[in-house]
């Protein structure tokens, strides 16, 4: 069994069921991504793995062990970590306290893992003392993944790092994920920017209508034509 | 000169009451987007359960069960009412308010209008009509100093008053829970992400603010011990106005504003004929928030509160 597993997962948010069945897994060291058009269920099936919503049918494991009916908090107890999409960071707060807000549920000693982050965000070391709303579109996503790193994830799902960021800066936010990935975590994306996530993804997933459509490497889905002709424009 | 004085040390004693009163509303309602109608019914819970308090203390020092001197009395007092009244903020959160974070604001704050009333009325139904004094624990002495009456009671309300806000301010600004108290005031959906409980944080917010309320209550009865169960109604009401005027979430603004609220009020019946005092004194008041909607410390709106 993979690492973070969800199968059959089937609900919404109260409404008519935006998730069909869908089944994702992720492993560690690995980077899975998940695309697919809009309105696909793609951020409901990363939500879904948090705990956001309420299944109404489908289980979640993490490591083996169901954590299908946990709450969100629990999961980060359990060392999952989640990066929501855009406008994510404590803008009020300092860099530094958005970082040290995510290393809310330990007890030990986070210098290590602070050293870590900034060493991986060089640009967030200088500004740690400034509120977190007034950096860059890129150094505030930075922000939210320094700050779910703090809690030292062996899952980590992010929610279209890409959205509001320039496409260089995401190639660069992207190969600090892969860093992260290879680390030891299970990273999960969830992408509207198709081909970049999938030239780095291990594993990729074609969501459509809360259903899977296509899964493969990220290299098959890259290839295969009808993939490339529905939903990466060619 | 000496008139002046005379009206500032009065100022600051009813601006620690409304100070402190103010700063659990001001948290509430930052945290939880949430206007805590009943927490001025809490300030008089306070003042009830400091009584009971007191009495069980004095009787026990009588007994010789504890031997303490007065001073020592009412130190404890003050802890174990604040103790036990931020239990009753964290019930009234846990039965009143948990089961309507969903429901329209509308409902939450007729919810506090309701809690309230049952806290009166509770209250007349356990002790009925008669009035309640509160112990004196201590015995007041009056120091004169140019003209200005200053009585140890003023001395020690104001000084256990700013202790207070500043206590809490630093607990907000430099605890781990204090940072999360400040996180969900930004954005209640990020918080659960990072291991946070949002009904942990909502319980810990009442229990604090009620504390402080509890400790407004009984320095409150140092001063006037004739306690009624609708003592709490126009304080919570003058709190509420000084915990806008301070800004969303900031401590500091609450504290600083229910001084201002003291000062305003008693200069205002210093000039004008005191039957004036609230109308000049809110009027006033009325004028600041329109300059400044705002408050003094609050941010604008650009947090973005996710219900």
């Amino acid at each position: 069994m993979s690492f973070l597993v969800g199968e059959e997962l089937t609900g919404g948010y109260g409404g008519p069921d935006i998730l069909q069945g869908c089944a994702i897994a992720a492993e560690r060291g690995e980077i899975t991504v998940v695309v697919g058009p809009n309105g696909a269920g793609k951020s409901t099936a990363m939500r879904a793995l948090f705990g956001m919503l309420n299944l109404r049918s489908g289980t979640v494991h993490l490591d083996g062990e169901d954590i299908t009916a946990l709450a969100p908090q629990a999961r980060a107890h359990k060392g999952m970590g989640f990066v929501p999409q855009t406008d994510n960071v404590f803008r009020s707060m300092t860099v530094q306290e958005n970082l040290e807000m995510g290393a809310f549920v330990r007890d030990d000693d986070i210098s290590e893992t602070l050293d870590e982050v900034y060493g991986l965000f060089p640009a967030l070391k200088d500004k740690r003392r400034q509120p977190a709303g007034e950096l860059s579109g890129g150094q505030r996503q930075q922000v939210a993944i320094g700050r779910a790193l703090m809690n030292r994830p062996r899952a980590l799902m992010l929610d279209e790092p890409s959205a509001g960021v320039s496409p260089i800066v995401t190639r660069e936010l992207f190969e600090r994920i892969v860093d992260i990935a290879r680390s030891g975590v299970a990273v999960l994306i969830v992408e509207q920017n198709a081909r970049q996530a999938l030239e780095l993804a291990d594993k990729g997933y074609v969501l459509v209508q809360g259903r899977n459509r296509f899964t493969g490497t990220g290299e098959t889905l890259l290839g295969n034509p009808e993939v490339r002709k529905s939903f990466l424009g060619g | 000169m000496a008139l002046f004085l005379q009206n500032l040390v009065n100022a600051l004693q009813w601006g620690s009451f409304y100070a402190l009163i103010a700063l659990g509303y001001s948290m509430v309602y930052s945290i939880l987007m949430l206007f805590n109608f009943a927490h001025g019914d809490i300030f008089m819970v306070g003042a009830y359960i400091g009584v009971g308090v007191a009495f069980v203390l004095i009787a026990m020092a009588s007994q010789g069960a504890l031997a303490l001197p007065p001073w020592a009395i009412l130190i404890l007092t003050i802890l174990f009412a604040m103790i036990l009244t931020s239990f009753v903020g964290m019930l009234v959160e846990r039965i009143g308010y948990r089961p309507l974070r969903a429901a329209p604001r509308a409902s939450a704050a007729i919810t506090g209008l309701m809690i309230g009333i049952i806290l009166e009325t509770g209250n007349l139904a356990l002790l009925g009509a008669r009035r309640i004094r509160f112990p004196s624990l201590i015995d007041t002495t009056v120091y004169e100093v140019g003209g200005v009456f200053i009585t140890n009671t003023k001395i020690i309300i104001v000084v256990v008053a700013l202790l207070l806000a500043t206590a809490m301010h630093l607990f907000v600004r430099k605890t781990k829970w204090g940072l999360a108290m400040r996180a969900m005031a930004f954005d209640y959906v990020a918080v659960p992400l990072m291991g946070v409980s949002v009904n942990a944080i909502a319980a810990l917010t009442f229990a604090l603010g009620s504390a402080l309320a509890a400790a407004a209550g009984i320095l409150y009865a140092l001063a006037y011990p004739v306690l009624d169960p609708y003592m709490g109604i126009l304080f919570g009401w003058k709190a509420f106005v000084a915990a806008i005027l301070g800004g969303r979430g900031s401590v500091m603004g609450a504290t600083l504003a229910g001084f201002l609220l003291g000062f305003i009020e008693i200069f205002a019946a210093m000039i004008f004929p005191s039957s004036l005092r609230d109308l000049i004194a809110y009027s006033i008041v009325l004028l600041i928030l329109i300059v400044r909607p705002h408050g003094f410390f609050g941010e604008p709106y650009s947090a973005r509160l996710r219900l």
